[in-house]
This record gives C-alpha cells, sequence and structure tokens, in this order.
C-alpha cells in the first residue's frame, strides 16, 4: 500500500515536472522573443523565430525518450551482435555464424514460420467470417463483445487457461482438461498434449488465435460497414447469391483492411513470448525466436552477442512491413 | 441481409454464432467456475461436472486400538470416515484390491474376526469379540459422493500464501504511473505533429509510424546493460519502479503519439484559426482547445496502454527484480505454473485475480477500445 502511494505520488510529481516543463519553455520564449507590443518588423521578427523554436519545444520530452528506448537501441543491438558474450570484443560474423549452425535456432526459425504461417491467417478468416455473421443479428454486439473479450487477457493468464484445457491425466483416470475429456468421450486415447513435439506448436498457436479473432473481428466489421450500400444492391440485382455477394464483392472492397490486420497480427507474432515460456519454455522442440532471445540474454550469465543477433533476426522479419506501413502512411498523409 | 430471408439460412447464423460464442468464452469460464470449486473435487473431476455430484474415492484410517470401549462384553472402536465432510458413502472395503466390495451398511468380515460396518453417513464401528490389540488403526477405503461445493478458499489462499495480494499491488504499482506519464509528452508532440509546421516534419511522423513495429526484443540488451551501467554510476539498484515507469513510458510513445497525431489532424482547422486571429499561441491553443477535444483519443491510448503494461511479462522480468515487493502477477504465475504446476484450485484461482483488472477495464471501456484500435491501426492501400 506505501508503494502504491509512493508510486502515484511519483506520477503525480512527473505528470507536474512535465507540465512545468512545457510551460516554463514556452513562457521564457515568449520572454525572450515577445511578439506583443512590438511594431511590425521586429514582431514579425520574433513571431518568425518563436514559431521555428517552439515545435522543437513541444517535441523534446518525445523525441529524447524515442532515442534513448527505442532508436539508441536498435543501433547498439546491431553493434552488439557482432561482439562476444560481453559486449567488448569484436567478433566479426561469428555469433550469425553459429546461429545458422545452430540446432536450437533452426528449430526456432522452422517453428516461427509455422506460427506465421497459420496464426495471421486463421486469426483473419475468423475475424472476417464473425464479422459477417454478426453483422446480420440483433443480438451480433454482445456475441462480438464476448469474442472480443479475450484480447484484455494477458498471454500468461490465457496460457494457463489453456494449460488447464490440455491438462493431462493417465488413462483410465478421469481427465479434468476439457480436450481430453473430449477425447476419451469419443473412445480416444488422452495425450500430453504440449509435449507432442511438431504438434504442440498448434496447440500454442490456438491461444494466440484465440486472442487475436476479435481483433481483427473489429476492424473488418468496421470495414464491412464501410461498404457503399449501392454495389451490394447492385449485386443482388444482378442475381448474385449470398456467397458471392460475401467473396466477390465485400472481400475485395476490404483487400487494404484485411492486409493491415494481417500485417498486424504477423508483428505480433513474430514477438510472440510469454505463450511460449509459461506453457513449454520451448521444450519438446517448440522453440521460437523470441524465447531463444530471452534464454540467451540469461543463460550462463548472459551471452549478450547471441542474444542481440537473434534480436536482429526478428528486427529483419519486421523490417519489410515496418517500410509498407510507413509508405501508406505516408500516401495516406499526402491524400488529406 | 434483407428480412426476407429470415429462413433456415438464418436460423443457420444463429446457430454457428452461438456456437463460436461458447466457444470462445467456454476457456475462460472454466477457469473462473473452477477457481470457486472446492480443492478436493477440482482434483477429480471436470469443471463441467461442477453442479453434479461428484463421487470419489479416499481411505481414512480407524483409530488405533487404544480408543477401543468395551460394550456389553464387544469391543468397539467406533468414528466417522467422513471426518466432517459432507458426503454420502455408497460403498467401502477395507483392502486396497477390493476398496468397494460392501455397501453401506452392511458388515464386513475383517481378517481377524474383527467386523467393521460404515453407515451412509459415514459413521462406522469395528466390533470385536476380544480385545483388540496393534498401534495402527484399520484402514477403511470407501467411495463417497460429495454434493457440489463452491468456495473462495482459493482465492483466501493465494491471495495471502501465493503472494498473489502483494503482488496484485506491485502490478498497478507498475501500470498506473506507466498509464499516465506518456500521456502528457505525447500529446504535445503529438500537436507539433499534427499542426505546427518545420521542416522535416513529415519524416518525424514517419519515423514514428516505423518505430511503431520495432520488436521490444532490440531494446532489451541495451536497456539491461545501460541501466546496469546507470546503476553502478549512480550507486543504486538497476533494477526500479522508476526505470520500469521510464521503459514502458519509451516503449509506448510511439502508439501514443501516432493515435493523438491522427485524432488531432482530423480536428477542424477553424478552431485553431479563429482562436490564432484572437491572438492566442500555440500553447494556449493546445492546452485549453486541443487537449479537451482530445479526450477520446487519450482515454483510447489510455486504456491500451494500461492493459499492456498491467499484461506485460517480458519488461518486467527484465527490469524489476524477483523480489515479494517487486514481482508483478504475470510473473508471480508463471513462476506458479513452475513450481505448483498441478495444483489447479492455485493456479486458476491466481489466473483470475490476474486478469479481472483488465476484464473489468475492457467491459466498462469497451467503446473507447474499439475507437482506439479503429485509430491504431496503420490503414492500408
Amino acid at each position: 500500500m506505501q508503494q502504491l502511494l509512493a508510486a502515484i505520488l511519483t506520477m503525480i510529481a512527473g505528470v507536474l515536472a512535465c507540465a512545468a516543463y512545457f510551460w516554463g519553455t514556452n513562457f521564457i520564449l515568449d520572454r525572450i522573443f515577445p511578439s506583443k507590443g512590438l511594431s511590425g518588423k521586429a514582431a514579425s521578427r520574433n513571431l518568425r523565430i518563436t514559431n521555428a523554436i517552439r515545435p522543437w519545444l513541444f517535441l523534446a520530452p518525445a523525441l529524447f525518450a524515442l532515442t534513448i528506448y527505442l532508436i539508441y537501441p536498435v543501433i547498439e543491438s546491431v553493434w552488439l551482435s557482432f561482439h562476444d558474450r560481453g559486449g567488448q570484443n569484436f567478433v566479426g560474423a561469428r555469433n550469425y555464424g553459429w546461429m545458422i549452425n545452430d540446432g536450437e535456432f533452426r528449430q526456432s526459425i522452422f517453428n516461427n514460420f509455422l506460427w506465421l504461417l497459420v496464426v495471421p491467417a486463421l486469426s483473419t478468416f475468423f475475424g472476417l467470417v464473425i464479422a459477417a455473421l454478426t453483422d446480420r443479428i440483433w443480438w451480433g454486439n454482445i456475441a462480438k463483445t464476448l469474442i472480443f473479450m479475450p484480447m484484455a487477457i494477458s498471454f500468461v493468464g490465457a496460457a494457463v487457461i489453456w494449460k488447464f484445457i490440455y491438462d493431462y491425466r493417465a488413462e483410465g483416470t478421469e481427465q479434468i482438461g476439457l480436450l481430453n475429456a473430449i477425447v476419451v468421450a469419443f473412445g480416444g486415447v488422452p495425450q500430453a498434449w504440449i509435449t507432442l513435439p511438431f504438434w504442440n506448436n498448434f496447440f500454442l498457436m490456438v491461444i494466440l488465435i484465440w486472442i487475436q479473432t476479435g481483433f481483427a473481428m473489429v476492424i473488418l466489421s468496421a470495414a464491412l460497414r464501410g461498404i457503399p450500400e449501392e454495389t451490394i444492391e447492385a449485386a443482388v440485382i444482378d442475381g448474385a447469391n449470398g456467397w458471392q455477394i460475401f467473396f466477390k464483392i465485400m472481400v475485395p472492397q476490404i483487400w487494404g483492411t484485411i492486409a493491415v490486420v494481417w500485417t498486424t497480427i504477423t508483428i505480433l507474432v513474430l514477438k510472440v513470448f510469454d505463450i511460449v515460456l509459461a506453457m513449454t519454455n520451448g521444450q519438446w522442440q517448440s522453440q521460437v525466436l523470441a524465447n531463444l532471445m530471452f534464454d540467451w540474454m540469461f543463460r550462463g550469465g548472459g551471452d549478450f552477442g547471441r542474444g542481440a543477433s537473434i534480436a536482429v533476426v526478428i528486427m529483419i522479419l519486421v523490417v519489410p512491413i515496418m517500410i509498407w506501413n510507413i509508405r501508406n502512411a505516408a500516401k495516406e498523409m499526402r491524400s488529406h | 441481409m434483407t428480412p426476407a430471408t429470415r429462413s433456415p439460412l438464418m436460423w443457420a447464423v444463429h446457430l454457428s454464432v452461438l456456437l463460436i460464442v461458447a466457444l470462445w468464452t467456454m476457456p475462460t469460464a472454466g477457469l473462473l467456475i473452477s477457481s470457486l470449486r472446492d480443492k478436493d473435487q477440482l482434483a477429480v473431476s471436470g469443471w463441467w461436472t461442477a453442479l453434479a455430484t461428484s463421487s470419489r474415492n479416499a481411505v481414512a484410517r480407524a483409530p488405533s486400538a487404544d480408543s477401543q470401549v468395551e460394550r456389553n462384553g464387544k469391543f468397539v472402536i467406533s468414528g466417522n470416515v467422513l471426518d466432517g465432510q459432507a458426503g454420502q458413502v455408497s460403498a467401502f472395503g477395507f483392502s486396497s484390491r477390493e476398496p468397494a466390495a460392501f455397501k453401506a451398511g452392511e458388515t464386513a468380515e475383517l481378517n481377524d474376526g474383527e467386523k467393521l460396518t460404515v453407515q451412509a453417513d459415514g459413521s462406522f464401528e469395528i466390533v470385536s469379540d476380544t480385545r483388540m490389540e496393534g498401534s495402527r488403526g484399520q484402514r477403511i477405503f470407501f467411495t463417497a459422493a460429495a454434493p457440489p461445493r463452491f468456495t473462495l478458499d482459493n482465492y483466501r489462499e493465494v491471495l495471502s500464501a501465493e503472494g498473489i495480494g502483494a503482488s496484485f499491488i506491485n502490478s498497478l504499482t507498475v501500470a498506473v504511473p506507466s498509464t499516465v506519464i506518456p500521456i502528457l509528452i505525447a500529446a504535445f508532440a503529438a500537436y507539433a505533429l499534427a499542426w505546427m509546421p518545420f521542416p522535416g516534419r513529415a519524416i518525424l511522423i514517419a519515423v514514428v509510424v516505423g518505430l511503431l513495429v520495432v520488436p521490444l526484443q532490440m531494446s532489451l540488451i541495451p536497456l539491461l546493460k545501460l541501466y546496469n551501467g546507470v546503476g553502478a554510476f549512480l550507486g543504486v539498484p538497476a533494477k526500479t519502479y522508476m526505470g520500469i515507469w521510464l521503459a514502458h513510458t519509451g516503449f509506448g510513445l510511439p502508439l501514443a503519439i501516432y493515435l493523438l497525431r491522427n485524432y488531432m489532424a482530423g480536428l477542424p482547422r477553424e478552431i485553431m484559426e479563429s482562436a490564432r486571429v484572437d491572438g492566442a499561441s500555440d500553447f494556449d491553443i493546445f492546452v485549453k482547445i486541443i487537449l479537451p477535444l482530445s479526450f477520446p483519443a487519450l482515454a483510447s491510448f489510455a486504456i491500451f496502454q494500461f492493459l499492456w503494461t498491467w499484461n506485460d511479462l517480458l519488461v518486467a522480468i527484465v527490469f524489476l527484480g524477483t523480489g515479494q515487493d517487486q514481482l508483478v502477477l504475470t510473473g508471480r504465475l508463471v513462476n506458479l505454473l513452475g513450481s505448483r504446476g498441478g495444483n489447479w484450485e492455485i493456479l486458476t484461482a491466481s489466473a483470475f485475480i490476474t486478469i479481472v483488472v483488465p476484464l473489468i477495464v475492457f467491459f466498462a471501456l469497451q467503446r473507447y477500445l474499439v475507437r482506439g484500435l479503429l485509430a491504431g491501426s496503420v490503414k492500408g492501400g
């Protein structure tokens, strides 16, 4: 409690300090270069100067934080990836060479590609279908809220929820995990699902799909509602049936949004860490890059060189999407 | 699509949505129900049987020969196998090979001539013609039907004994300042990027959009080194709340700036121009007009950032310690998964406590969350 109080006081102090900075610097700027009460030329000169300086006063704290917490680390990580475990000695591309020959790394790359193939595709597909279905029924909003809800749940919490579903008891005893209970009810043999190599990846993916479908649904539902009525009416008049309207008229009009949802989930998948750590910690051949990277950060006292080089690999996989995003944002700004 | 299609097809839509909703809510429902069940019942039966009477097999040990009493010339040891718990005994036995050989109320002949009777209410009597000996009591196997039992005991236990209560406070300590501090910083930057012309503005916006997707993994090692260095230089611990607040602030800024800039750029230009004609400076315009108008966007970001910092595991385990006063809920839950892997009463109750705050935020403020999502995803083609 005391600790929470201290946190809130620090927070208030921090916000006040920010406010004081913004107010103070602006006040000083207006004092040094006043534009009121001066005549013509001097006033407009001062106005020009303040207009040139003020944006940077507004931006300074944000730029400072972004530089320290994101821009500098990206450069430093690349630099560290060419150095040894402590970050002192230059080792050239040795970390990358190690990586290519490391079985665990290859396993992680393979698994990551599996995740990349399955999770964005299924999340987007389910999201699209659910959005289309719920838009037609009167209780659609309630249904959407419930499907969207897992988004608020932490990956670790979701891992516990699903580990409970995958729970395994020896054959013959009563199963308390839902999946094994269903399997047994249909006369099957219970399995320890998350220890089955290769297939366990898919049981882990289910968790992320469960969380992300709601996100896809919300975005795509808004996009579907934005489709002009006339295009659908025209199709109906031409005698198109429900499927044709959906796949040939509606889906093509929201390709842009589908791509956005797809790429957003793709980036999330590349960073997936908590789920794997909590479910298997990379055992039984379920390792992924983000968990491997975390592992090397601390394994045997920590190998910063190898950890950083794995982080760089994740970054490289993200870069194409980053460029695509920047180009889209730039295009949109020009059209405004 | 039209009322005319209120047909079998419409029923199929209703049914399939119902099925999907059931599929999506069942995992969470199972967790909640399990966390409220009695831990002995939870361990032996699925949560979907929570309302049914469950039968359990158990073993009790009768008191030793010391407690026998003489009655009508016979020696009797009596007791109750249920030991105060509710339930109904249906069968019993005295050897592990045949734990349910006798029905309740029947009398079993033990190997040494003693007679054992167990009633349905659990009370039992061992009767013998001669004085009984031996220091260990007779083992009695029995099958008991227990009525469904719901309890808050699991919550009571995890909140105190498992340290979930302390971690709850730690999580709040992390999440609240991490949510509030970035807002003002981002709002000023967003205003500059939306409404103040200056050279390099387009490049800065592109940088912010690019930073939106930089993986956190890139930042971990350099910042860990930096924090260790700063900690050693100043003679303070490297893992502090101050450190994690600033880290969350830095990581949250791109989204905050992006969301707020998009929102502010959409505000009508006339408002600002008329204010400027009246002699207001940019600072005045921002504080008196833009900030109040941007409330919906601020709320959206605040919700995102709160959910993200509350649910975060990675940043917390790298930049915070693992002591009682620093371990956050997600970290504690991962530890419990390792140490109490089979104790589902502990895990389900702990998990529910970690997700209940985000769920409340979600249901109360869903409107802002949706609006933020729609504004926050980079618009495509």
